[in-house]
């Protein structure tokens, strides 16, 4: 789930404020461009590959890249998009809703997953994205896509692909849209 | 910060907005439902009680089956095989389950009232899973799920629920449900099977089955309760389902595309004929269906926040 979303939902409430731009809409094509090549040479080619995006802020990210694999290969990537609420592990910790429906139309066994969020942060969100995949079948590999690693890792998970590194302060906020990518913090209303 | 709810007593404590909150959640557990393992970790470490002090099949296992595919611990009280049959008052026994430190109590009970009671008593969360002629709001939700599975929404529908409303709490929890979402409900029932006053029950009364199905986008038949017929209400089930039942000649009335449904246990021949059961308009086992993933969304989103 986009870091960004959690932020604004309620109970939170507060509004994005933006204080600079990381990437601009070019320099997010591009790298999505970038990224989809890496993945192509690191799997030797796109067969076998499979995209999950992650529910909500990876969704639209892994969409682009999927249509960024297809115009370099010719040839379609199965493509499905994860919600991890439910294997989250602050579940009793605060309220926790999903925000949309798993959609994964095809079975993971054997295919290389290349899991992809817009932000990695703390990587709880893909611990429990790791462990959701595992019950819809068993990949042969899994592999991690993020425009923005922004740091502060609590748990042993790093990405595969990164469209960019950004340190950042923990109270900071990192906002990927179609525009671009900016960094700012969350004010309250 | 709004607090979670922490019991389910009745649908009137949710309303349009806490309806249509347990709805979105339950798309979530129809997919969980449909894959091949169909389980999350959500609440491990949980327990749910189902206290059940009258019979049920579908709901009793709909609830266990919810709070198993949830990774909760589900212990299972028999009213036959307990303490109950020593003597144990019913404030005694919840007690002391609750002192054993659960989670969530499922109750049933025939008296109305009872879990509304039993929730004054405990630390855990309790669910109504049927109080006498009261309520059964799960089953409202799992209804409003299926209509709104087929039918997008339940705005300007109009359903008539159709039989032994006096003792129903299907009904009276079908009717709060339905409203509050928009649906005009229809009693359809013999003057001795409707409550002595509906002051207060947003729907209208008829008598008329065959004119009302000519209208009608649903279709409820509640089970005739012979277990609950202590009065002469009926001068027989033939005279009954002769005049309220949906038989194969009443069902060619209904419009192509309405739904007929029945919260079951089914007496086919007396409220439903037993090929109007099968057609295709029949959702009684997508109810069925839904029922699991609703209780599903309902034990998490009670369970799910801080505790």
């Amino acid at each position: 789930m986009a870091e960004r979303e959690r932020a604004l939902a309620p109970p939170n409430g507060g509004v994005f404020v933006a204080r600079a731009e990381v990437l601009s809409a070019d320099g997010l094509r591009r790298a999505v461009t970038r990224i989809a090549h890496e993945i192509v040479e690191r799997n030797h080619g796109v067969a076998g590959v499979a995209l999950v995006g992650l529910q909500t802020g990876g969704v639209p990210l892994a969409r682009r890249l999927a249509a960024e694999l297809e115009r370099i290969e010719g040839q379609p990537v199965p493509l499905g998009s994860l919600d991890a609420t439910f294997y989250r592990d602050d579940i009793g910790l605060r309220p926790l809703v999903p925000e949309a429906v798993t959609d994964i139309g095809f079975p993971l066994d054997g295919l290389t997953v290349v899991l992809v969020d817009d932000v990695l942060f703390t990587g709880r969100t893909v611990r429990a994205a790791l462990n959701a995949l595992n019950d819809y079948g068993r990949a042969t590999a899994v592999q991690l896509a993020v425009m923005v690693d922004r740091g502060h890792r609590e748990l042993p998970i790093r990405p595969d692909y990164v469209g960019k590194n950004l340190p950042t302060r923990r109270d900071e906020m990192v906002d990927v849209g179609e525009a671009g990518v900016s960094i700012g913090s969350v004010v309250s209303r | 910060m709004t607090t979670a709810p922490t019991h389910l007593l009745s649908v009137a404590d949710l309303g349009a907005e806490g309806i249509d909150a347990v709805l979105k959640v339950t798309d979530n557990f129809v997919e969980v439902s449909a894959r091949a393992i169909p389980k999350v970790p959500a609440l491990r470490g949980r327990t749910v009680v189902s206290l059940f002090y009258e019979d049920s099949t579908r709901t009793r296992l709909s609830f266990e089956t919810a709070a198993r595919r949830l990774s909760a611990d589900v212990m299972n009280f028999s009213v036959a095989s307990s303490s109950v049959k020593k003597g144990e008052c019913l404030r005694d026994t919840v007690e002391t389950i609750d002192a054993m430190g659960v989670d969530a109590l499922v109750v049933r009970h025939g008296s109305a009232g009872v879990p509304r009671q039993v929730a004054g008593w405990v630390g855990a969360s309790v669910v109504n899973a049927g109080d006498g002629a009261h309520e059964h709001p799960t089953q409202a939700l799992l209804d409003c799920y299926t209509i709104r599975q087929r039918r997008g929404s339940l705005e300007g529908l109009r359903i008539a629920i159709v039989g032994d409303v006096k003792h129903s709490r299907v009904a009276r929890s079908g009717v709060l449900a339905f409203s509050a979402l928009g649906a005009e409900v229809t009693l359809v029932a013999p003057p001795t099977l409707l409550p002595p006053s509906l002051a207060g029950w947003p729907a209208t009364v008829s008598h008329d089955l065959d004119g009302v199905l000519a209208k009608a986008d649903v279709v409820y038949l509640l089970r005739m309760q012979s277990e609950r017929m202590t009065e002469a209400l009926l001068p027989s089930l033939r005279e009954y389902t002769a005049a309220y039942g949906l038989t194969r000649r009443r069902a060619a009335l209904l419009p192509d595309d309405a739904l007929v449904m029945h919260p079951g246990p089914l007496n086919r021949g007396v409220e439903i004929a037993a090929e109007v059961a099968d057609l295709p308009g029949s959702v009684i086992t997508a109810q069925v269906a839904n029922g699991v993933a609703v209780r599903m969304a309902v034990l998490y989103l009670l369970l799910g926040g801080p505790g």
